[in-house]
Parts: C-alpha cells; sequence; structure tokens
C-alpha cells in the first residue's frame, strides 16, 4: 500500500475505498470477538465460506468478520447487509438456511430473529431489538461495520480525518483546548477531566513526553476495553495520536493484558497498518509530526492498572504503585512527563474533533458528559455490552435494555465500580448513571462493569469475594492495605462460616476506616467500598449470618444444607447419579435421603431434580429433619398419599 | 530444558530496547511454557541484570510460571460475574474430578488448574479456558466430559 502524504491523498484515498465498494452488494457480518469466539463463531464463519463457495456466490457475498457488537448473549450474532437482518444464536447447522433462504432468495427466517419474551414480537434489525434501541452507540456501534484487521474499512467510515484535522488545522493548545471544553472525564475509573491531565502534562518542564492507553482491564465483570481495542483498535490509536500531538509526545505505549490475546493481535496489525499508510510514524501525512507506538503486554497482576504501577511496568520493573505527590504528569514512565488514558477515553477523542465539542457536551449530565460502555453481566436476561448517554437510570439499563432477571426471581443489588465500587439496592434504581450520582451512593462508575445480583446472591459473600480478589491482587508493599485486606478477609470468612462475633461488623468498619484513610494508593483506599456498602445496604443479611448463623440467600456453603422432601420425592434416580460423592441413598422405589456426613454440598442433586418434583430443597439456619426410617422409604408408586411417611 | 541458544535468540530480539524484561520473559514462557532457572541465569549474565531483579519480576507476576506446567492449562474464571453464576462451583468440580487444588498440575504432567480474575468474557459466565479454548455457561456436572476430550 502506498503512504499517505497529505490530508487531500486521505481524503482521496477514501474516495477511492469508498467509490470501489457497492453498497448494493451482499455482506454478511459475523461477530468475531472473543464471546462469539466462545459460543464457536469459527465454526459458523467456515460455514458460510464453504457454503458460498458451494452456491458459487464467493465473489457476490462478502464476508465481514468483526468486533464485538456487544449482544454477547445471543451470540453467534450474524448481520446481513445491505438489509441490516440481525440473526441471533447462529449455528453452523443454520448456515444452509441462510443462504439458500436470505442471501439468495431475499427471505427472512423468522426464527433467527430476536423473539421478544413477553409479546413474541419478532425484530429484523438491530434497532428494533430493545437491547439496543435505548443504547446511544458511539463508539461500540461501528463494531459491526468494520472489520477490525482492515484499515480500509476505518477508512471508509471516516476513520483518521479527525487526526488530519488536528495536524493541519489545529494548535495543539486549541486540540488541548476543545477536549476541555468537550468535559470529557477519564472512563478508566477516576474520572479526572481529560483535557486538564493533558494541559499539565503539556506544561510539563521536562522532555521527551510519553502518551499511554492503559488496556489492562483487571476489574472483574468488566470487556469493554477488550471489545473496543478487540473491535476498533484504529479508533483507539487516532485518539492517541491525536493525544500525542496536543501534548506534544512522540513515543507512546499500548499496555494490553496478556489475558487478551486477540487484542494484542488486533491492535499490533492495526498500528502495523497505519505505519504503511504514513498515518503512524514519521512526518505523519507529511505534516512534520513523528509518533511512533510500540505495544508491551502485561503479564498478569491487577495493581498494574494503577498509573504510576502501569508506568513502572513499562520499564520492564514489578507494577507497583508509588506515591503521587509527584504527578505522573510532572514525573511518569522514565521520570518523565506521561499521559495515561484509558481505551475508552482515547476512543472519544476523534469523535469529539470531529462533531465538536458542544456536540460532545450536550450529551449526558451536568458533571457527566458523553456516553459510557457498561458490561452488563450476572444475573440479567441480556448480558453484553451496553453503551448508554449518561445520566440514563439503573433501572432503565437493567429492565429496559437487560431485559430484567431471569426466572423471575427478585432483584437484589447492582455492582457498579468494581472492587472499588459498592452494591446498590433496589431503592435506588431510578438513580441518574454519572460519576458524582454513584459516589453519593458509596459506590462509584468505576471501569463499566454492572454486575446484576438477585435473591441467590448473599451479599456478605460478595463482600468477601471482591477482599479476597483483593487480598490476592494487593502489591503488598503498603500495611494499611496488605494487612488491612488479610485482617478483613479473616472476619469475612468468619462470618461466611457461620463463626462470626457481636462487633465483628464494627471491626470491619474501623479496620476500612484506616486503610482509606492511609493506604498509598486508590487500590488500598477504595478495598473497602465493597465490604461498607454491603453493610450500609444489607445489615440485616450480616446480623442473620452473626446471629443467627443463616444466609438468607442461602448461599454460604457452610451453613446451608441439602435435604429431600420425602413427601416430594419421586424416586427417580436423577441426584443419586448425579452426586459426586455417593452421598444420595435410595434406590427404585425407595425414597432418597442425603447423608449429611458425606455431602459436599456441590448442589449437582439440586441442579438435577426436575423442577416439577422439586424434592430437593436447601435450608440454613434450621436443623436438617432425620431422615425417614429405612421401612418407610418404599414408595408405593401412584398410590402414596401426601404426607406419608412423616 | 532451556538451551542457552534458544533463550539467546529471544533476549536477540530486545535489542536496544528499554523496559523489555518482562516482554521477554512472556516470551521465553511462551517457547518453554515455564521460566526455568537456566533461562533466568542466562539473562542475568548475558544483561547484567542482577539475579534477584529478575526473581522479583517474574515472582509478581501472576501470568510467569516459576514451575514446569501441564500439557493442557486450565483456567476457571472467578471473576465477579462468574462468581455470582457459580463460578466456584465449577473451580470445585474441576478440583474434584482431577483431584487436585488450584495452582497445582496433575501428576502426569496432564492438566494444571489455575484460579484467574476475570478473562473478560463476563457475559457468557461461569467461563473457564483450556489452552485456547473458551468453554462458556457450564454447570457442574457437564465438567467431567469437557475434561475427557482432552489427552
Amino acid at each position: 500500500m502506498a503512504r499517505i502524504n497529505s490530508p487531500a491523498e486521505l481524503e482521496r484515498l477514501r474516495e477511492e475505498i469508498v467509490a470501489k465498494r457497492d453498497p448494493e452488494k451482499p455482506c454478511i457480518a459475523i461477530c468475531a470477538g472473543t464471546g462469539c469466539i466462545a459460543l464457536g463463531c469459527h465454526r459458523v464463519i467456515a460455514a458460510f465460506r464453504e457454503g458460498l463457495k458451494e452456491h458459487g456466490l464467493e465473489n457476490d457475498v462478502e464476508i465481514r468478520e468483526t468486533g464485538c457488537p456487544g449482544f454477547c448473549e445471543k451470540g453467534t450474532i450474524v448481520v446481513i447487509y445491505p438489509e441490516g437482518i440481525c440473526y441471533l444464536q447462529v449455528q453452523p447447522e443454520d448456515v444452509p438456511e441462510i443462504i439458500s433462504e436470505t442471501i439468495k432468495e431475499k427471505k427472512i427466517i423468522d426464527r433467527l430473529l430476536y423473539t421478544d419474551p413477553k409479546t413474541g414480537e419478532k425484530a429484523i434489525r438491530e434497532s428494533e431489538i430493545p437491547f439496543y434501541k435505548y443504547q446511544k452507540r458511539l463508539l461500540i456501534g461501528n463494531n459491526i461495520k468494520i472489520d477490525s484487521k482492515n484499515i480500509e474499512d476505518y477508512i471508509a467510515i471516516g476513520g483518521y480525518r479527525a487526526l488530519s484535522t488536528v495536524l493541519f488545522e489545529r494548535t495543539p493548545e486549541q486540540v488541548i483546548e476543545e477536549v476541555k471544553s468537550s468535559k470529557l472525564r477519564g472512563r478508566g475509573g477516576g474520572g479526572f477531566p481529560t483535557g486538564r491531565k493533558w494541559e499539565s502534562t503539556r506544561n510539563a518542564a521536562e522532555e521527551p513526553k510519553y502518551v499511554i492507553v492503559n488496556c489492562d482491564e483487571g476489574d472483574p465483570g468488566a470487556f469493554m476495553d477488550r471489545a473496543l481495542m478487540e473491535g476498533n483498535p484504529h479508533s483507539v490509536l487516532e485518539g492517541l495520536a491525536i493525544g500525542a500531538y496536543a501534548i506534544g509526545a512522540h513515543e507512546g505505549f499500548i499496555y494490553v493484558r496478556q489475558e487478551y490475546p486477540l487484542a494484542v493481535e488486533n491492535v499490533t496489525i492495526a498500528i502495523k497498518h497505519a505505519e504503511d499508510y504514513g498515518l503512524i510514524g514519521e512526518n505523519i501525512l507529511g505534516s512534520g509530526f513523528d509518533f511512533k507506538v510500540t505495544v508491551h503486554r502485561g503479564a498478569g497482576a491487577f495493581v498494574s492498572g494503577e498509573s504510576s504501577a502501569l508506568m513502572n511496568a513499562l520499564e520492564g520493573k514489578v507494577g507497583e504503585p508509588r506515591p503521587k505527590y509527584v504527578h505522573t504528569s510532572d514525573s511518569g514512565i522514565w521520570d518523565k512527563p506521561s499521559d495515561l488514558n484509558n481505551v475508552e477515553t482515547w476512543a472519544n477523542v476523534p469523535l469529539i474533533i470531529n462533531n465538536g465539542a458542544d456536540w460532545f457536551a450536550s450529551i449526558g449530565t451536568e458533571g457527566s458528559k458523553g456516553t459510557k460502555i457498561f458490561s452488563l453481566v450476572g444475573k440479567v436476561n441480556n448480558t453484553g455490552l451496553v453503551e448508554v448517554p449518561m445520566g440514563i437510570t439503573l433501572g432503565d439499563i437493567i429492565y429496559k435494555i437487560g431485559g430484567g432477571i431471569p426466572g423471575d426471581k427478585k432483584f437484589k443489588a447492582v455492582q457498579t465500580g468494581g472492587p472499588s465500587g459498592g452494591c446498590i439496592p433496589e431503592q435506588y434504581l431510578d438513580t441518574p448513571v454519572d460519576f458524582d450520582e454513584l459516589t453519593k451512593l458509596g459506590s462509584m462508575m468505576g471501569s463499566g462493569g454492572m454486575i446484576v445480583m438477585d435473591e441467590d446472591t448473599c451479599m456478605v459473600d460478595v463482600a468477601r469475594y471482591f477482599v479476597d480478589f483483593l487480598c490476592d491482587e494487593s502489591c503488598g508493599k503498603c500495611v494499611p492495605c496488605r494487612e488491612g485486606l488479610k485482617r478483613l478477609r479473616e472476619i469475612l470468612n468468619r462470618i461466611v462460616e457461620g463463626k462470626g462475633k457481636e462487633g465483628d461488623i464494627e471491626l470491619l468498619e474501623e479496620i476500612a476506616r484506616v486503610m482509606k484513610a492511609a493506604s498509598l494508593c486508590a487500590l488500598g483506599t477504595t478495598a473497602a467500598n465493597p465490604v461498607l456498602t454491603t453493610i450500609r445496604y444489607f445489615s440485616d443479611e450480616y446480623e442473620a449470618h452473626i446471629k443467627a448463623k443463616r444466609c438468607p440467600a442461602l448461599a454460604c456453603k457452610n451453613l446451608i444444607s441439602y435435604y429431600i422432601d420425602p413427601n416430594e420425592c419421586k424416586a427417580c434416580l436423577r441426584c443419586l447419579k448425579s452426586c459426586p460423592v455417593d452421598a444420595v441413598i435410595g434406590g427404585k422405589k425407595l425414597i432418597h435421603v442425603i447423608d449429611q456426613s458425606k455431602c459436599t454440598k456441590c448442589g449437582s442433586c439440586l441442579d438435577v431434580c426436575p423442577p416439577k418434583f422439586g424434592a430437593v430443597k436447601k435450608i440454613s439456619g434450621e436443623p436438617v429433619p432425620p431422615p425417614l426410617p429405612e421401612e418407610e422409604r418404599k414408595l408405593a408408586s401412584s398410590t402414596r398419599k401426601k404426607g406419608a411417611g412423616k | 530444558m532451556a538451551s542457552d541458544k534458544r533463550v539467546d535468540e529471544i533476549i536477540d530480539r530486545y535489542k536496544g530496547e528499554e523496559g523489555f524484561l518482562i516482554q521477554l520473559l512472556l516470551d521465553i514462557q511462551n517457547e518453554f511454557n515455564w521460566i526455568p532457572k537456566e533461562a533466568i541465569l542466562r539473562i542475568s549474565t548475558r544483561l547484567q541484570i542482577p539475579l534477584s531483579h529478575i526473581y522479583r519480576v517474574v515472582s509478581f507476576y501472576k501470568v510467569l510460571n516459576l514451575k514446569p506446567i501441564g500439557r493442557h492449562v486450565i483456567q476457571v474464571c472467578l471473576g465477579t460475574a462468574c462468581h455470582v453464576r457459580g463460578g466456584p462451583r465449577i473451580l470445585d468440580a474441576v478440583e474434584n474430578t482431577l483431584g487436585i487444588k488450584a495452582g497445582m498440575t496433575t501428576g502426569d504432567m496432564k492438566f494444571t488448574v489455575k484460579r484467574v480474575n476475570c478473562i473478560g468474557c463476563c457475559a457468557l459466565g461461569p467461563v473457564m479456558v483450556i489452552d485456547n479454548d473458551y468453554h462458556c455457561k457450564l454447570t457442574p456436572a457437564g465438567i467431567k466430559d469437557i475434561l475427557a476430550r482432552y489427552d
């Protein structure tokens, strides 16, 4: 490919790419993001390639492997253009029919469309599906339109126009002003105004300066950055290059966690292509501006996502944070001024340049502008990535977009902000989602994980889970975090095991206060948030565990027992066969009984007991009823009356 | 075993670059499946990096292994989304089936089990990854069959 040497040449190339594409030519876009890969999309793609060949259509129909469009719950997702027909949960077996019916005959296959679970109504296009209807997909919406490994696809939809604009029509100061007045705030969790961060780095005395993309997305339950990096790496790269120009940096780093191999692959390809075209590298677009980008893989350390720790890791050192009385904008990587922003923050930059700061600032709330991508996961019907304007309520995200809680269970809480965040209960579902509102509730926006929990989730166990996670991930450099987390874990383990004592809750709160006041980095200062919010909103669950030795959610292993109700057991043998430790005693026409001394509480018996019998029960806080005497266990087939054997 | 020649080839890839140590170690691990002592010694001698520094880095990052690992690596995800959807029960089932705990390798060097804190496949939990295959929406009852597919 030829190098582009001016903005005019870039526009000419764009026209050429668009002109050689026939908008009427059928195109099958298939999600090849990690979620759909897990669901077997590669077999679907192979089936399409083979099927098209069999029909002699390989030159008439295009296949596009794209990034994640978000609706992971319903993968593999296939969208057929030009009509935009959206098929969900596509299996390789469906492919021959799609080719013969939809591609050749232009007929829609009803069973592959989205069906509204309540009304039974079908939706043909993405925009008609409730999951998408309430979203505003400025960042992630392009994923399905482009092949993430093909720079021409990105250029065709206007890619690198923003970079060309700033290099030739704006001074660095103007770019910073634009980003400042857009009121963009960092999407990694902190919510610091991006423009101000850029300005401090630009104004720092030392040279050279560096820009960094943080794609060390360690928050459990969050995968927005993964989807952007895998699906549209050029948008991040373009934002980074614009930031470098504004700040005066000529070198940039993209730090990607090693757990995201496809993101590493796609961004490495993107950099190579951008260099070939002269959009990254020396003398970009003939402007005289040089900018080099390197990809660094992380090696598995949650704390390395903290900015000063990440810079240490980039230097090849242990990824530990340092006190930040000197900001990284003054002294970051190799003690030089460094600007680090999250993937999603960088991806917003080209949008702001192309559409203007006023446009961007018109979306969202007073203090939080633009859109935010959330990973809506856990106990919710429509799991996946959702991009919404700031200010939408939690309830709208969970019920309108997420389709509510599966199995008619009751909503209990939504966890936001990862291990630094908190659990928000039902009474706050009408809270608008923005940086400040979520902080008021004791949680935080964080990077965008949104984990829905239902009545079966134990809130004490969730607190213990996060503390356990952080105990594992604390670097151990400062005492309050290292020791505080250990003590929190000890106490919470005690509580979930039924050994909690009076005064434990107060002790948890006291340790939390010290950690907040004295820890070195944000990992430690916010580590107690999951504990504090669960105490604040679910103190009754703590009390039940401590005083009554009961887990109201029936989740804590040490506080529950499995029991087979002799009145309901039909001696179907299912639980008996599934028990991995042979704890179920019984036989054909013999009512089954669980040997409590053998039971490991794995729950397999409950999983397999047919709902129409509902014989296996979980109980907590009460003694297990004594087993039926052996002589009474014989099941007199259909004549047995209710209550027999009592 | 790690021959100096193969280690040298990897070291040479990063000639003249700053801050490459972690990238180099990741490459060593990809090559040998773990970080053998010989490789650490070789890096230290050739690049004049103190052994203690390399050891500190290797022992800090979770992905880097100081012991040989099994032919198949099972990563059971215990991120929040997988946790609330029953991830711990999946780990229990894997551990019970193989008779080892997370962090350990089976005696025949067939499987290494690791618990990982989120692999970013949250919408489809509970999830585990064996080598490069993602297995999603798991139930404890299905684990045995999945493990039987690997030899």
